[in-house]
């Protein structure tokens, strides 16, 4: 009985006895509790020691990429049309923040963010993957980033670092055309499961060239190991692997070119495109109005956004290439092509009396033009010529030569998308809408109205097709190799034919003399169009609400014995051809003499109040400051936005078949195609003959 | 014997003593590291601490054992009564406290009580007579004199300090020669309490420590991050540690309390095995002097005191390892003699001066420690 104590005799001695047994037991007991803790010790550091060294170390170390600096984007000069800027960020890591209310507050103290500014924020953080950061500023002077930095401790999550952003120098001139950067969207980092993408500072393309080449411009990150105390605060610096930039890319497109085209544009809506006859090289694709990338690169604001897509002008839509729109008379060349190569002689000759017979119904030409040979059709655009020979030929086949000469037709580009448009014919119409082809359709379509559906970059294709009677192809990245393009089957003396009608309508008796070039041995040929959006009875298409004016057209090609440059300039609503010829005429004359050129812009926008960048910062400020009272929706995410406008690309397009379908016997305006702002006395050709005649 | 060393000094219990230095100077140099190569605010403040209460030590092992049977009773009445003046402070203040603020020093009464209970205790079967040792009698009052400053305790609410008090208890009961079966009983009826006490005694973060000891990954950011970043630093370390300031886990803060209840940690960080092993060595040659000092005591009541003593100590000692090397739940418990903090080293050193009262009692006319008779 070592302990029991029960029914013993109780006295001193069992007690110290019992004592004595019960303290060697306990004893014993903290004995093997010393040698279970030795034990535990040396299991811990000894047999554990390698799995625990890890964990020291990885907790100890924090490995970050450091965001590789993104290829620059070049023009074919190898100016650069994107290119980096060093400077300070500072971006959240959602998941990190401990109280993000009150870390906001710091921020936007430290770094003086509005209202609207907290708001995206706020919305980002709550839609974000939580793991992704989320730019709070970047382009910040040294002093706010010290600011951020120092009070770190307190501010979990919040990551501030040198770094680079994107630049782009000329700002909207290019936003359509290179697209814009961005942090990457949850969406964008589930399908690209790359770590990099999620690293604070590095910033994806988003649209246009920045997102069709995003692998090529990536470039591979670096990495820094850092010592970091428990709270992520940085001791010191162990190891950087740099990074390395990606690649650059170098476009077809002549930046000088491009900027002074979208500057040209001015305060109207439209694009200008500009090819390169031998190489099919895009020299410019400029689409106004636009945004500046440089804007978006830490997400597009909700005022920025309200701003843009409240602007009836779609500053978001790149016309270029979603901008569709009646050819109106610009495929009139193109279709005397067509009538030459089914066997109309150019020298037969009809009457057009103010219009024509087409079957049992009387069809008006804009004018009364009189006896009419090809070469007159085109310089003085009768309507009636083209009437007569598309209902003789069939417009079938003329239909299959609009093809040939690019409309109607995708190209082979890196772009995201591009609209194709419509070149009706008989077959197309009894898919679309059941319906037999009539005479109407064939007179309409004939002069480029009707369900014809023709985008900037498909008629600056045809123009380049006629320059060159050749299916030169556009691209838009710049190589060296060396391109043969197939014959269009036309001999030289139908070309040469089509050049001199189309000479003479900017050097001769034509509808556009104010096109002709500042430049004494340069001749440009071209081809005025007009296009209408709403029927007569609505607006006389000059004046009134911009949305009803008619889109005014032009293509063109320069010199027009041999030609290099051709092209094509589209104006939203611009009242007619008026509005786009005497651009073409700008641009064409900057590529050749860019002083002439220049002097004629600055001019002009001295009268604008300044360069488009200028005006589009004025007004998104005067926007801001009004939208700081009436708070503007937030934006939506990018690929929301690209879809939003896309759809509504659509839809305007559209707009331009219903018209057609529900107006289709309708009454060609007068005095469509001659110039039609004469108080505007930039032009440098005087009153032509066909202006005479048609008043 | 003519020494070089005078008499009083040679007196003194070496064996204890030789460790109890050598460990208190080595926490002095873990607590320098952890202030990040600094002898303030932590190291020097240490070793002032211990030169304070090595004074004190030696006063109190210098009393007499009549005076010490006076003035257990009241001692421990008023160390009760500071108890409830830190409760009342506490409601008046509007939320829990733990200490009074006496002029410069907080004082920590529920520390003081650690001894003190083994002090009454002692005294109380000192003076009950041996027959009664089975009886009730034995039983109750013995209870009453644990559970007041246990219940006390608990409301302030500090588990750690009412279970060190409740072990110190229950083992001067043990060795006062209470029949075993009572143990055994109170054993069984613990088994059944302590997951109702789990259910309604503890608070939520009481609740949270207990379930995260039983699986530190279920919550490794918030408590389990304590025994992870223990585990880690421990063994970070090896055999022979990372070297003398080069802690990562305790320099960048990973370790929390690196100074206080994980000081073991940041040692074994540093020193590796080695100095596990040095310190657990060394707090068994204190341990083990203590209970031969019980165990070679005169009376009943030295008997009971020492091995109170030990037991305060031990559990003070065993708690905070099991804590740091992820055997136990994380209660606040210092480790005596290394951690910061001067009620934990004014409690150890009032249990080291006690013990080396007995030893002198015991080796009182008959010479000891270096000084052979």
């Amino acid at each position: 009985m070592p302990f029991g104590l029960t029914k013993q005799v109780l006295n001193e001695s069992t007690l110290t006895n019992s004592f004595d047994r019960r303290s060697f037991v306990l004893g014993v007991g903290g004995l093997s509790v010393g040698m279970l803790l030795a034990g535990r010790m040396g299991y811990l550091a000894i047999a554990e020691n390698d799995k625990y060294a890890v964990e020291s170390e990885s907790n100890r170390v924090n490995l970050t990429l450091i965001p590789p600096r993104r290829g620059w984007i070049l023009d074919r000069n190898g100016a650069p049309l994107a290119s980096n800027q060093a400077d300070f960020r500072v971006d959240i890591i959602p998941e990190r923040l401990q109280d993000g209310e009150r870390e906001l507050d710091t921020l936007a103290k430290l770094l003086k963010l509005d209202d609207a500014k907290l708001r995206d924020l706020r919305k980002e953080i709550d839609e974000s993957a939580g793991y992704a950061p989320i730019e709070v500023a970047s382009g910040l002077d040294y002093d706010a980033f010290a600011a951020v930095s120092i009070r770190l401790p307190e501010l979990p999550g919040v990551v501030p670092q040198r770094g680079f952003s994107r630049y782009y120098p000329t700002g909207p001139s290019v936003g359509h055309l290179l697209g814009y950067v961005g942090a990457a969207s949850r969406e964008e980092f589930e399908e690209d499961r790359n770590p990099l993408l999620i690293t604070p500072g590095y910033k994806i393309g988003k649209d246009g060239v920045e997102k069709q080449f995003e692998q090529t411009l990536r470039g591979k990150p670096g990495a820094r190991r850092v010592e970091v105390t428990a709270s992520g605060r940085i001791v010191r610096d162990l190891s950087t692997r740099p990074d390395v930039q990606g690649d650059p890319v170098q476009l077809t497109i002549d930046g000088p070119l491009q900027d002074y085209a979208a500057r040209r544009l001015g305060l109207e809506s439209g694009s200008v495109v500009v090819m390169d006859c031998l190489t099919g090289d895009l020299l410019c694709m400029a689409s106004m109005p636009s945004f500046d990338p440089n804007s978006f690169s830490d997400g597009i604001g909700s005022v920025e956004y309200a701003m843009l897509s409240e602007n009836e002008r779609v500053p978001l839509r790149n016309k270029v290439l979603k901008g569709l729109y009646p050819p109106g008379s610009t495929v009139k060349p193109m279709h005397s092509m067509a009538f030459m190569h089914e066997g109309i002689d150019p020298n037969e000759r009809i009457v057009c009396g103010g219009g024509r017979r087409i079957g049992n119904r009387f069809f008006n030409c804009w004018s009364n033009h009189g006896v009419v040979d090809m070469a007159k059709s085109v310089y003085q655009s009768c309507d009636s010529y083209y009437y007569h020979f598309a209902q003789q030929v069939g417009f079938d086949k003329v239909a299959a030569y609009a093809r040939r000469f690019g409309l109607g037709q995708e190209f082979d580009l890196p772009v995201a998308s591009q609209f194709y448009g419509t070149v009706p014919d008989p077959a197309w119409k009894l898919k679309k809408y059941e319906q037999e082809w009539q005479p109407y359709d064939t007179v309409n379509a004939s002069i480029g109205q009707g369900y014809y559906l023709t985008s900037p970059l498909q008629l600056a294709v045809m123009a380049t097709r006629l320059a060159t009677g050749r299916e030169v192809a556009p691209s838009m990245i710049k190589t060296n190799e060396r391109k043969r393009f197939n014959s269009l089957d036309f001999n030289k003396d139908q070309i040469d034919y089509i050049h001199q009608a189309m000479s003479d309508v900017v050097n001769g008796p034509g509808t556009a003399g104010r096109a002709r070039l500042p430049i004494d041995d340069i001749l440009m040929a071209g081809k005025t169009g007009t296009a209408q959006v709403v029927s007569l009875s609505k607006s006389d298409g000059k004046s009134g609400p911009w949305k009803y004016r008619d889109h005014g057209l032009f293509v063109f090609y320069a010199p027009f014995d041999n030609p290099r440059y051709a092209g094509a300039v589209v104006i939203e609503h611009g009242g007619g051809s008026g509005a786009a010829y005497p651009i073409a005429r700008d641009v064409m004359t900057f590529l050749f003499d860019p002083q002439k050129g220049m002097d004629a812009l600055r001019a002009l926008e001295k009268e604008w109040g300044g360069t488009a960048q200028q005006r589009l910062q004025r007004r998104y400020e005067e926007y801001a400051r009004a939208a700081g009272e009436t708070i503007p929706p937030s934006a939506p995410l990018d690929r929301e936005i690209q879809a939003r406008v896309d759809a509504e690309a659509r839809i305007e397009a559209q707009r331009h078949e219903a018209f057609a379908r529900d107006n289709p016997r309708r009454v060609r305006r007068p005095d469509v195609e001659e110039p039609v702002e004469g108080d505007r006395n930039s032009g440098t050709g005087g009153p032509s003959g066909a202006q005479g005649a048609a008043q | 014997m003519s020494s070089v060393i005078p008499a009083p000094i040679a007196r003194q219990p070496w064996s204890m003593l030789t460790p109890l230095i050598l460990l208190t100077c080595f926490g002095a140099a873990v607590l320098y590291s952890a202030a990040g190569g600094s002898f303030t605010p932590f190291a020097s403040s240490h070793l002032i601490r211990f030169g304070i209460f090595m004074v004190v030590a030696l006063v109190i092992a210098a009393m007499p054992r009549d005076f010490v049977k006076l003035v257990a009773y009241p001692a421990y009445v008023g160390i009760l009564l500071l108890l409830v003046a830190v409760e009342a402070a506490g409601a008046m203040g509007g939320g829990s406290q733990r200490w009074l603020e006496v002029g410069p020093i907080r004082l920590q009464p529920s520390e003081l009580m650690k001894p003190a209970i083994a002090l009454a205790l002692a005294r109380f079967y000192d003076t009950l007579p041996t027959g009664m040792i089975g009886s009730w009698r034995a039983l109750v009052p013995a209870g009453v004199i644990i559970a007041l400053p246990v219940g006390l305790v608990l409301m302030q609410p500090d588990l750690g300090t009412a279970l060190a008090i409740l072990f110190s208890g229950a083992v001067v009961m043990f060795l006062a020669g209470l029949p075993m079966s009572w143990f055994l009983s109170a054993g069984a009826a613990g088994a059944i309490a302590v997951p109702l006490a789990y259910n309604f005694a503890l608070k939520p973060y009481q609740q949270r420590r207990v379930t995260t000891f039983l699986d530190p990954e279920s919550d490794p950011l918030g408590s389990g991050y304590h025994i992870t970043q223990s585990k880690i630093a421990i063994g970070s370390g090896g055999f022979s540690g990372k070297g003398f300031n080069e802690g990562s886990q305790s320099h960048l803060q990973y370790l929390p309390e690196p100074h206080t209840d994980f000081v073991f940690a940041t040692m074994a960080e540093e020193w590796g095995l080695l100095g596990g092993l040095f310190v657990i060595v060394s707090f068994g040659l204190i341990l083990y002097w203590g209970l031969k000092v019980a165990r070679a005591a005169q009376s009943r009541f030295d008997r009971l005191l020492a091995a109170g003593m030990v037991a305060t100590m031990f559990f003070y000692i065993a708690i905070n390892l099991l804590m740091v090397m992820g055997l136990a739940p994380v209660v606040g418990i210092p480790l005596p003699f290394m951690s910061h903090g001067g009620s934990s080293m004014m409690t150890n050193m009032l249990c080291v001066g006690t013990l080396m009262m007995v030893h002198r009692w015991n080796t009182q006319g008959r010479g000891g420690g270096l000084l052979s008779s």
